[in-house]
């Protein structure tokens, strides 16, 4: 077992559940509500370095009683060490966990797509958005156990949501925002994008006086 | 939008041409002052890039805002190509999951072939014969050299050199040549089977290896040649795209571009697989971090992963392919239709498929991009109850807002290239 495992309970005690050996590979199961500050501390103590953050992805079982887990496969370039932390995930509490893009910005992408296929919250992440499927899509989560395998809608529902896909909504309302020329457009199709289940665009900071673009759709 | 100035501009543009009755003519090729450009100082510009651009290399799509030329943002859009691959996984044998691996990075099919196989392995405490071990590092070699010799080629069309591309694709024909004649398919390999491979390499195979590793290295030369010293490829790639060591530790980027910001992390050498620790190679590592940097950590890495190669070639030794496990390895065909033993293994085989051991395991391995990880978990059933790829491209992709911002437009289509990415990793 990994020595980092001894010294996680000396500093942490009560918030490492347990700790396993699966083909060699140590598991710790850490508190999920103390998991940044765990990663953290691995991060910078001397002794554990465990500097390099490898992935973040969640595991669902089969088992409905198991609980999801939140999976950070860490590595020590120092000590050329790897260590699987977990966090585990209650059915019956918000499927929430605080972000470790503090401590890796490698974790942006990472916590956006355990996000987008297992609807698990990053709290703090600064653009917790999906990522591998789009803005507007709507049949939950893929990577859930109770997602089936062909999707939620029936093939016929998917071709019609993707023909009635307005051609305008090419750039998120964000996008637009970002490049001042949302309102550079023509009144009506700045309705229309507005309308176009896009979500609300944020109010200019940079100039009062124009007309707040407000899509409240 | 403010008015703009008004300005007067004289234009006599005129070209030959007949006049309606026949007769020649001059005819004016356009009246200025009708319509004046708008102000456009000050304003910033949102600028779409892809999903169909050649230069994104895949379906990648960049929205970028840009204040004249320099780019102030990039908000990438991938999942194009997303095929939900560890989903289909988790419904799948472990060995049915290997052909779904030829479709992520498509580039360097055998390479994750490999990965896969050696998780099922680690999964299953399968430990593979010599003579396996050898081959399967002659797949990953090989794979290196064409994942590398695309990039190669694909980076230097970007930047604006068209020849090398020529010579890269050639020399990669060769090897799929070789990857044709030992798998029967150039692309779609599915090379390794859990416990061993699909199939022992072909007569002929080991010395048109051998003919390819003595005669590659001169076509690196030329490309060194060509290259490296190049005024304007050492201006079009020096200083551009720079991430220090601790940021490329931060953003968790892995492979030649954690390489070339002097990170000297490669799996062949920090976690050894594969008996990578008996191969005498050296890992070349880079000290700025920017393009040029990662275009001679690659160059490098083709002339290692060459030797390697030839030392894999010179001890490939004889024996099984397979380990000697029935309940893993599918019996021959001929043993399956006349022995009822053999008979009923394969029976089971294809149709319950290899249960693993409840547990899972995480196998990373050097792929030409970077850590390609697999990671399964079981619960003691043949199919796994999570399948996840560790993506390289993927994680790489993600600083390339990072690394592109505050640079040139043309600059961003460096350093993209420089990231070496293969979207049927990326989305998955």
């Amino acid at each position: 077992m990994n020595p980092a495992v001894e010294a996680l309970r000396r500093r942490f005690g009560g918030a490492i559940a347990r700790a396993t050996v699966s083909c060699g590979d140590t598991i710790v199961y850490v508190d999920r509500r103390r998991v940044r500050e765990v990663l953290g501390w691995l991060k910078e103590d001397a002794e554990q370095r465990y500097d390099y953050l490898a992935d973040v992805t969640a595991v669902e079982y089969r088992d409905a009683e198991l609980p999801l887990e939140v999976v950070y496969e860490l590595f020590s370039l120092t000590y050329k060490r790897p260590l699987r932390v977990k966090a585990q995930l209650p059915e019956d509490q918000p499927l929430e966990v605080a972000s470790v893009v503090p401590l890796w910005r490698g974790a942006d992408w990472l916590e956006r797509e355990v996000y987008d296929m297992f609807g698990i919250r990053f709290l703090d992440h600064p653009d917790l958005r999906r990522i591998l499927m789009w803005e507007t899509y709507a049949e939950g989560f893929p990577l859930r156990k109770d997602f089936p395998l062909r999707g939620r809608f029936s093939r016929s529902e998917q071709v019609r949501q993707a023909l009635n896909v307005n051609p305008e909504a090419h750039y998120s309302l964000e996008e637009l925002s970002l490049a001042e020329s949302y309102y550079d457009l023509p009144e009506d199709m700045r309705e229309r994008l507005a309308r176009g289940e896009r979500g609300t665009i944020p109010a200019p900071a940079w100039d009062e006086e124009r007309e707040t673009g407000d899509g409240s759709g | 939008m403010g008015v703009a100035e008004q300005r007067t501009v004289a234009f006599d543009v005129a070209t030959t041409g007949v006049d309606a009755a026949g007769r020649a003519a001059r005819i004016p090729l356009g009246v200025a002052g009708e319509d004046l450009e708008p102000d456009l100082g000050g304003e910033h510009m949102i600028l779409n890039l892809g999903p169909q651009h050649p230069a994104t290399h895949g379906v990648l799509r960049l929205v970028v805002v840009l204040d004249g030329e320099v780019v102030l943002r990039v908000i990438p859009h991938i999942g194009y190509l997303h095929s939900g691959f560890e989903k289909l996984g988790e419904y799948r044998h472990y060995n049915q999951i290997i052909p779904l691996t030829d479709r992520t990075d498509y580039l360097a099919p055998m390479s994750n072939n490999v990965g896969v196989a050696m998780a099922a392995e680690k999964l299953m405490g399968i430990e593979i014969t010599e003579r396996c071990k050898v081959l399967r590092v002659i797949a990953c070699e090989m794979s290196r050299i064409i994942s590398h010799l695309v990039w190669l080629g694909t980076t230097s069309i970007d930047i604006g050199a068209f020849t090398p591309f020529l010579w890269t694709f050639q020399e990669r024909e060769r090897i799929y040549d070789l990857q044709e004649a030992w798998t029967g398919a150039r692309l779609t390999t599915s090379v390794t089977r859990v416990g061993g491979l699909m199939a022992d390499v072909p007569d002929g195979f080991v010395e048109g290896l051998r003919t390819f590793c003595r005669t590659f290295p001169k076509t690196l030369a030329e490309v060194d040649r060509v290259l490296t010293r190049n005024a304007i490829w050492v201006s079009r790639t020096q200083g551009i795209g720079m991430m220090t060591a601790e940021e490329a530790v931060n953003w968790s980027l892995s492979g030649p571009l954690l390489r070339a910001s002097g990170v000297p992390y490669d799996l062949r050498k920090d976690r050894p697989y594969l008996d990578y620790e008996t191969y005498d190679f050296e890992v070349p590592v880079g000290e700025h971090g920017d393009v040029y940097d990662r275009y001679l950590v690659r160059l490098e890495e083709l002339h290692q992963a060459n030797r390697i190669l030839e030392q894999a070639l010179d001890r490939l030794p004889d024996g099984p392919i397979n380990v000697e496990d029935p309940r893993v390895i599918l019996p021959p065909k001929s043993a399956a239709m006349n022995d009822m033993e053999a008979m009923i293994f394969h029976f089971k085989q294809v149709m319950e498929g290899v249960k693993a051991p409840l547990g899972e395991a995480y196998v990373p391995i050097e792929g030409p991009k970077g850590e390609l990880g697999n990671y399964f978990v079981s619960d003691g059933t043949a199919k796994p109850v999570r399948w996840r790829i560790r993506p390289p491209a993927f994680i790489n992709l993600a600083a390339l807002p990072k690394m592109a911002e505050g640079h040139l437009l043309s600059d961003l289509i460096a350093i993209n290239a420089s990231v070496d990415i293969v979207m049927g990793e990326v989305d998955r």
